[in-house]
């Protein structure tokens, strides 16, 4: 029998407390991260059923989805999104947790902080009331996100009942052209694998594409991991990981970091390990991307024109096409960089972090947001990232080109705040999800990365941002 | 948790691929603390032609007559039937809250998104695979069968239309019990709290930096 074994084989085996005649597993949970909007419902059932939390030192909770971009001093505004960090609050309180509370210079998207705070470290098991926690697979963690019935459960017993998923690897092989981010790597992915693609599997992401990246740019490559349908996206661990890790708040120390660090270096795939479905993508064909319809998979090239539905041969694709393109206000043939935008959101879970606002910041020096843009906001993932971003001057530049300088959490991603687009407004966003509605009722999202949201700001439409270098 | 057997009722199409749960539940709804009471805005979006909110009423707004949950007899349908990748996107368990609130005990779909799937299983709303000829074939049924209804057997895995057995549909053990006999899974699992104290010590001793 094949004993070698995938990383994410590995991770499964080192967290299985027992199994299940029929291949459930009762999975060991390391790390559990909280925020506001999906854990209320859980805390809730854990009064009422009179448990406690199992391990209090797992967790560690953050309010990012709805809080305020602005001004802080006066609290929030809208009384029913106060009431949810509030109950946030009091349930840390109650329960004894940390929390990096709304005034808390840590306080930021709840992926964003975990790595930032060493919170999430190599070979654990993190998970998240929350789909994008496949972020952390960065790492070399087994990361997923949980429903509320699952935040309830993890509360309460520390573990959670698993399927496990099929290995899929996707190989990025070969350099990325200059001007190719990570964001651009992982939508020419789901553009390739398409957004069901990965339902049922485990990615790992491998190739010189993807060891030639930084922990920021693997963070974005697995955050959109759960958009080709997958739970979980990781990367193996290297001397990158470690590095980033090494000398964080929770990250360990002296002797205990070395016996870490030897465990480490053990999570990544064994050569010959077998994967049920393996995707080879060149990164030298990649090219700054673009999405154009209602699902990440609606993605093209910066050079390329917007689809016809009627090329397309599978009738309820075609279908989805012509409603995307009706939605999207969209007709099919127009060059993507004709496309004019008009508001810019560079920020989220997928793009905030500092190496996300230097590369966007790099394309808006000394230039002007155009005339036509209604609002060009920069919101910083975390508190932290905000702070090196003002050491490094990167506001300054934003602010001179006319971009708003804002107060880290989600913000324009989902619009559960008062940073949203109004209807018919088309925006070049850094997000994840170009769903109907995703950021505010009628709304027209364009998944970019980070350079290519700042190259649509300043141009007033889509462009390549290697143009404006 | 309600237990789900068997269940027979109206079919309600919902004719597109990859339905996210940002579509089943807007953003506004998920600052409530509660998981009651979102069925009325159950595909919120879709189903009104003005905007809604938390703390705007429902009576009142305008309803989109062409949204099929808004057209007797699917107002009153309790099994929704999908096409592809349903319920990806956000983890938002209140889709799922939504739907049974709606009165949805059952979707069927050629394919789910994983953590709505296991969602479902949380709340007693059954989510069905069936092969995607097999959904082709109930679409093409619906249409012209207004107010069709379906009958589902989970304990012999069956979906029955018109008098006629349609397909099996697969589900894995532990999920049928719990969902059979409406299991709540935290005192399941607790009744293994000894094995779980037990890893959790081994593990203190070997990764000690996780503790
Ligand atoms: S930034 Fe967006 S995708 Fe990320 S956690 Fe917040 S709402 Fe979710």
């Amino acid at each position: 029998m094949n004993k070698t074994k995938t990383l994410y084989d590995k991770l499964w085996l080192d967290h299985v407390v027992r199994s299940e005649a029929d291949g459930t597993a009762l999975l060991y949970i390391d790390r559990h991260l909280v925020h506001e909007v999906t854990s209320p419902q859980a805390f809730e059932g854990l009064r009422i059923a009179g448990r406690r939390p199992w391990r209090a030192s797992s967790i560690v909770a953050v309010p990012d989805h709805n809080v305020p971009t602005t001004d802080r001093s006066s609290g929030i505004q809208d009384p029913v999104a106060r009431l949810q960090v509030e109950t946030l609050d009091s349930n840390c309180k109650e329960f004894s947790l940390t929390e990096f509370d709304m005034a808390d210079e840590r306080q930021g998207i709840v992926h964003v902080i975990g790595p930032e705070q060493g919170a999430t470290l190599p070979g654990m098991t993190v998970v998240c009331g929350d789909s994008h926690t496949s972020t952390h697979g960065a790492f070399g963690a087994l990361a997923f996100g949980i429903g509320t019935s699952e935040v309830e459960h993890v509360l309460a017993t520390q573990c959670l009942m698993q399927n496990k998923s099929l290995n899929m690897l996707v190989s990025v092989d070969g350099d990325a052209p200059s001007g190719v981010t990570a964001k651009d790597i992982v939508l020419a992915v789901i553009g390739e694998i398409g957004t069901a693609g990965g339902t049922g599997y485990a990615i790992e992401f491998g190739g010189a594409a993807i060891r030639a990246l930084s922990i920021e740019g693997r963070m974005t490559v697995c955050n959109m991991a759960i958009e080709a349908g997958a739970r979980a996206g990781m990367v193996a661990v290297d001397e990158t990981t470690i590095e980033y890790v090494k000398g964080r708040p929770y990250s360990p120390t002296g002797e205990t970091l070395e016996k870490a660090i030897a465990y480490w270096s053990t999570l990544h795939s064994d050569e010959g390990a077998h994967f049920d479905k393996v995707v080879h993508l060149d990164a030298a064909d990649i090219k700054p991307q673009v999405t154009w319809g209602t699902s990440p998979e609606m993605v093209v090239d910066i050079d390329s024109v917007v689809p016809n539905p009627d090329d397309e041969t599978d009738k309820v694709k075609a279908d989805g096409m012509r409603k995307a393109l009706a939605y999207m206000g969209l007709e099919a043939g127009t060059p993507i960089n004709e496309i004019a935008v008009d508001k810019v959101f560079i920020g989220s879970c997928t793009n905030s972090r500092i190496e996300d606002l230097r590369d966007a910041a790099r394309i808006a020096e000394g230039k002007q947001v155009a005339g036509n843009i209604k609002l060009a906001m920069v919101v910083a993932g975390s508190g932290l990232v905000k702070k090196q971003a003002e050491a490094e001057g990167l506001d300054k530049i934003f602010i001179k080109a006319g971009f708003e300088w804002r107060e880290p959490g989600c913000s324009m991603c989902l619009a559960m705040n008062a940073d949203r687009l109004e209807p018919g407004e088309r925006c070049a966003s850094t997000s994840n999800r170009n769903f109907e509605g995703r950021q505010g009722q009628g709304g027209r999202t364009h998944l970019v990365s980070p350079a290519m949201a700042a190259a649509a700001a300043i141009e007033g439409h889509f462009a390549n941002a290697n143009d404006l270098v | 948790m309600q237990a789900f057997t068997q269940h027979t009722g109206i079919i309600a199409p919902l004719d597109r691929p990859n339905v996210d749960t940002d579509a089943i539940i807007p953003k506004q709804f998920l600052k409530s603390i509660k998981r009651s009471g979102f069925g009325p805005n159950a595909f919120d979006d879709w189903r009104y032609l003005d905007a809604g909110g938390p703390e705007i009423e429902n009576e009142g707004r305008r309803v989109n007559p062409d949204f099929i949950l808004n057209q007797p007899p699917y107002d009153k349908a309790t099994i929704l039937l999908a096409r592809e990748n349903f319920g990806c996107g956000s983890s938002r368990e209140h889709a799922v809250w939504a739907l049974d609130d709606f009165g949805f005990r059952a979707v069927v779909a050629p394919s789910f998104a994983d953590i709505f799937y296991n969602n479902s299983f949380k709340n007693g709303l059954l989510p069905i695979v069936l092969d995607a000829d097999v959904i082709d074939d109930l679409f093409k049924r619906v249409s012209e069968n207004n107010g069709l209804e379906l009958s589902i057997d989970l304990e012999a895995q069956t979906v029955s239309c018109q008098g006629e057995k349609i397909a099996t549909f697969e589900i894995d053990d532990f999920r049928k019990h719990c969902m059979l006999n409406g299991l709540d899974d935290i005192a399941l699992t607790l009744q293994h709290a000894d094995e779980i104290t037990v890893f959790e010590e081994k593990r203190k001793q070997t990764a000690p930096w996780l503790f």
